[in-house]
């Protein structure tokens, strides 16, 4: 793999883009690997990268029904933070945060990541309540978050209107060190090192069935022939339990439509994030000008990738109260996104009732944020076979248990 | 947008008037059952890509719980029935079965 650098671009440009290599190989499936992944998101490639980075895995092949990133990690509002309640969480998320910071240097590929901050806004005397609870739990796990008035707000966010009726600003948790970073970056940059320590990604390859002899995960059927392997990881987000199914176990889990929508580009005039969750919109604004807006989850299951039409009113006729100038705004897309929620909104990550098949999903509408935490962890769970200290506590075996990671009360919307 | 009939006041109601109750006809376990059929009845779904019974209340009318017939993938309405019954009519099933003959027949609860 040639490094890219400032060097590199002042060798190409003199030889007019010449030379520039593909940023990762497209080969055929190999008859056997020790590691299939299946799923070519970002917790795919994550997992991918840290089994080969951590561990010394590379004969690992990574299996997309699709194409690269186009699930829900290029469908998301890139929405980074780790201001969690639960100390399992807060340290998932964290860990994934501290990756992001050092993510374009590791990989070398630029994933954008701009710690702008992440501002959740109190308006309700409860979600005042939740919010100071969670600051101080922070502040216990070690995650840098404080609460800030509505004054503090109205100076990082000029553009909000703090006084509306139904929605006044009464405060807000503000975790400086969050952010955001390029979502289909964090896909390409992690395909671009996993080709390099010469794993498979294998694009429009769909899973139709799981080989099991003896309990154990034994290969799987695709659409590009069977593949053996040694073990295998389910990291596919919306559709675990569909795949779930071809394993033959159920899983706590149901899948919704998630939708959000950008605007037509305008000049900089927020630069945090900004997220309401009492009336289930959040905005921040990309480095094109679009003001990415992410609205709430559709209240029935569904696989079409589209959401309701209403919930688009919603989130913009709230929105729009705290942000008056966008009221005569244009939106350009829309676009929808499968996500798998949990009974507890917590994601899944640990062994299966499948022997040597390892399962990653369940992070509902809060899943690019964690992608290198996720992967982190999922990668000792596949290469030990057993989760380590960051993954032990999102085991299916929690809800047999009563062991809930209960974020649905702090996080339970815009995550 | 989506809309069902009520089967209770016969309102073709959209789903701004509805609320969506989850997997229908789930099978309930109590105190005395086994640690694995509380958590397959509390947690599991069958959430499937394709047909799927569930349960809907009509919030903003009659505000009975009934239920539905729907397909996750296409959001196509097969028909919705009483919520009075521990199975789908056959007159449910039918309507799928005509749409898709290959398929299997309601997945009622139980783990494979």
């Amino acid at each position: 793999m040639r490094r890219y650098s400032a060097f590199a671009i002042a060798r190409e440009a003199a030889r007019y883009h010449q030379g520039w290599e593909r940023a990762w190989a497209s080969p055929k499936p190999k008859k056997k690997y020790d590691v299939v992944i299946v799923g070519a998101g970002g917790h795919g490639l994550a997992t991918a990268f840290y089994l080969g980075k951590n561990f010394g895995i590379t004969n690992v092949a990574i299996i997309e029904k699709g194409w690269l990133g186009g699930g829900n990690t290029g469908r998301n509002t890139t929405i980074i933070r780790s201001n969690y309640l639960q100390d399992p969480s807060a340290a998932i998320y964290e860990k994934a945060r501290s990756l992001y910071e050092t993510m374009s240097q590791d990989l070398n590929y630029n994933v954008m990541f701009s710690p702008r901050g992440v501002m959740m806004l109190a308006q309700t005397e409860s979600e005042v309540r939740g919010y100071v609870r969670t600051a101080h739990a922070n502040a216990l796990q070690g995650v840098t978050t404080e609460f800030i008035s509505p004054q503090r707000v109205k100076e990082l966010v000029p553009i909000m209107n703090i006084d509306g009726p139904r929605y006044p600003v009464l405060g807000a948790l503000w975790q400086a060190r969050a952010g955001t970073a390029r979502h289909d970056a964090v896909a390409w940059g992690y395909a671009r090192a996993c080709s390099d320590m010469g794993m498979d990604i294998i694009q429009k390859c769909e899973v139709t069935g799981v080989r099991q002899s003896g309990g154990k995960v034994t290969g799987v059927d695709t659409t590009q022939g069977q593949i053996d392997c040694d073990k295998l990881a389910m990291l596919v987000a919306g559709n675990a339990s569909h795949l779930a199914d071809m394993a033959g176990f159920r899983l706590p889990m149901e899948s919704v439509a998630l939708q959000a929508l950008v605007s037509e580009p305008i000049k900089p005039c927020i630069d945090v994030v900004v997220m309401a969750n009492t009336v289930h919109g959040y905005m921040s604004q990309s480095d094109k000008g679009e003001l990415v807006i992410g609205g709430g989850t559709d209240g029935y299951n569904n696989y079409t990738q589209r959401g309701s039409f209403h919930h688009v009113e919603e989130t913009v006729r709230a929105l729009v109260e705290t942000f008056p100038i966008i009221s005569r705004l244009k939106m350009l897309r829309q676009w929808g996104g499968i996500v798998d929620v949990t009974g507890d909104r917590s994601p899944i990550i640990g062994k299966t009732p499948l022997g040597n098949c390892f399962i990653n999903c369940g992070w509902g509408t809060g899943g690019f944020k964690s992608i290198p935490g996720s992967g982190w962890a999922m990668a000792e769970t596949v290469a030990k076979g057993e989760p380590g200290a960051l993954a032990s506590e999102f085991g299916l075996d929690r809800f047999t248990e009563g062991r809930f990671i209960d974020e649905s009360v702090a996080a339970g919307v815009a995550h | 947008m989506l809309i069902l009939e009520c089967p209770y006041c016969g309102v073709m109601a959209d789903e701004t008037d509805l609320h969506g109750g989850g997997e229908a006809h789930l099978k309930r376990y109590g105190p005395g059952s086994s640690d694995e059929d509380f958590q397959t009845y509390l947690f599991h779904r069958a959430n499937p890509k394709g047909v799927h019974f569930e349960r809907w209340r009509h919030v903003s009318g009659c505000g009975k719980w009934f239920h539905a017939a729907r397909n996750t993938m296409t959001l196509e309405v097969y028909g919705t029935y009483s919520a009075q019954t521990y199975e789908p009519p056959k007159a449910i099933i039918n309507a799928v079965k005509k749409k898709h003959p290959e398929w299997e027949g309601p997945n009622m609860g139980e783990a494979k």
